[in-house]
């Protein structure tokens, strides 16, 4: 037995290898990461190429203009409002104690327009619109129909991911304004019914606190959303393999990442916008 | 025998695992050439050569003339618009009706005015046995429908070269037959289009081609016309016209 404690153990792990194919495992795994890293640069590339590329596919892109902003309207109404509404009550509480509550919707407001709308908004529509576009891509894609585009010399990233990508930076910038705008009506409703606030004062108070800068900040996020939403969901449903599971997978992957993406890029986002 | 599609000496391996090994195969202009072979020997992965869907890890890809091993993406765009597919699930576009599954390479690449383009859709869905069937979507279609309108799909554009992968797969013998005669119909109708067809059916393929390759562990057992198969020795081809599990034949 070794004087030293854990020698022999150490001793043991390099014998046996373990501390080699434990760092090779690691290595291996690093290198994967940044050959995806890679690879989805190389993609997006292509996506801004293609973009550039005749023919512009009008029918295609307003087909994906209805589908994530007509049919995701009445969503992003509806949760635009509750969240206002729910916001400007939790808020309104706090507000009260130091009578306050007039600036209730101004803060609310703010909250909407920097942060909440855009994250919501794209977290709404990464359910809702991402996860579809993946499934029907991935359906294709595991279905042939993918691979009968490109034996008919279609560029899949031409003809499936462009129009999506371009419809979700039209569409989902106005997505956002229309939840900011329900937001504060969600608000106001509550603040005037619950906290009894004064019409007038309310509607000052947003003016003399938000910014068109603060407006401006909120959308230009939502125009970064769209494009890693759009993108990550078209990747993902080419990407997919493997029959109706491997639909469901790319499916549930591409959410995920999205997500991840999003709140990610929101930090680096919020931090260069704020030191602007 | 002029030659549409050459391959020479072509190795292409997955992993450790080499699908075709030194292969070198020839298929003539104008004429059925069935590729046969039990699963996995390589003969999807042939087929997708000759698409430029895959590259060979050594080796040539030789169609109608040009060297396509090192086409570069552009290229293999323009390769492509000569060729016709018909996919083993049809591969048609569920969103779009028939008519705008048919037209759909028309209007990627050809100058044709529309009512032109309509006009050769309906042609060409009558060639196959199924006109004024443009407004139907292909979930409303069977599986024989739906290989029908795939193959108007890959005819629509008059390739020089027609792609079957295992048009007959899983249909019933009269659909299949079905099939089978309208490939042989075609190359009548379409003066040196090139037939290549992925099959595990060797009675159609003897029945219908004009020559047949097998393949075997990644390289070609036997190459020639239905005749040569019908007489051959080879115990390795007999057991798979044989369709007996016993004999030289390996399996995974």
């Amino acid at each position: 037995m070794s004087i030293i404690p854990g020698v022999d153990l150490l001793t043991t792990l390099v014998q046996k290898n373990y501390f080699v194919d434990g760092v090779t495992l690691i290595g291996r795994s690093v290198v994967q990461q940044f050959k995806s890293l890679g690879s989805f640069c190389l993609y997006i590339g292509e996506i801004i190429r293609q973009a550039f590329k005749p023919p512009v596919r009008w029918d295609l892109i307003f087909q994906q203009l209805e589908f994530v902003g007509n049919q995701s309207l009445s969503i992003i109404v509806l949760t635009g409002f509750f969240t206002g509404a729910v916001f400007a009550l939790q808020i309104g509480g706090i507000f009260q104690i130091f009578r306050a509550e007039s600036i209730m919707g101004a803060a609310t407001a703010k909250a909407l327009t920097r942060e909440m709308a855009p994250l919501m908004t794209a977290f709404l529509l990464t359910g809702r619109a991402g996860s579809s576009m993946t499934a029907e891509i991935a359906t294709m894609r595991v279905n042939e129909q993918v691979d009968a585009m490109e034996a008919m010399a279609v560029d899949p990233i031409n003809y499936l991911v462009v129009p999506r990508v371009i419809a979700c930076m039209c569409i989902i910038p106005m997505l956002c304004g229309i939840f900011i705008f329900i937001g504060i009506i969600g608000a106001y409703v509550t603040g005037v019914a619950v906290f009894d606030v004064d019409v007038g004062v309310f509607v000052d108070r947003i003016k003399w606190m938000v910014e068109p800068r603060d407006i401006a900040n909120g959308l230009e996020k939502a125009f970064f959303f769209a494009m890693i939403i759009s993108s990550i969901a078209c990747r993902y449903g080419l990407k997919a393999y493997g029959g109706a599971k491997g639909v469901g997978q790319a499916t549930t992957r591409s959410v995920v990442a999205t997500l991840l993406v999003i709140l990610l890029c929101d930090v680096f986002i919020t931090f260069v916008q704020l030191r602007l | 025998m002029s030659t549409a599609i050459a391959f020479q000496n072509i190795t292409k391996k997955f992993g450790s695992r080499a699908v075709l090994s030194d292969l070198n195969l020839e298929i003539p202009r104008g004429k059925i050439t069935f590729i046969v072979g039990k699963s996995g020997e390589g003969k999807s992965v042939t087929i997708k050569h000759i698409m430029g869907l895959l590259k060979p890890d050594v080796g040539r890809v030789i169609v109608e003339g040009q060297d396509i091993t090192d086409f570069n993406h552009e290229q293999l765009r323009q390769y492509r618009k000569n060729f016709g597919m018909l996919f083993q699930q049809a591969a048609l576009f569920d969103s779009l009706t028939v008519g705008q599954n048919v037209i759909f390479p028309l209007k990627e690449h050809s100058n044709m005015p529309l009512s032109a383009m309509l006009a050769r859709v309906e042609e060409t869905l009558t060639q196959v046995g199924l006109p004024n069937m443009q407004h139907r979507y292909p979930t409303d279609l069977s599986t024989g429908e739906k290989k029908r309108v795939g193959l108007a799909r890959a005819l629509v554009s008059k390739p020089a070269i027609i792609l079957y992968d295992e048009p007959t797969t899983g249909m019933d013998p009269i659909v299949s037959e079905m099939i089978d005669d309208l490939i042989v119909q075609i190359n009548k109708d379409i003066e040196n289009i090139t037939s290549v067809v992925i099959s595990h059916d060797l009675k159609a393929a003897l029945a219908t081609a004009e020559y047949i390759v097998f393949l075997y562990k990644g390289k070609v057992a036997l190459a020639g016309t239905p005749n040569d198969f019908k007489s051959t020795k080879d115990p390795i081809v007999r057991q798979f016209f044989s369709g007996k599990v016993e004999g030289p034949m390996e399996f995974l």
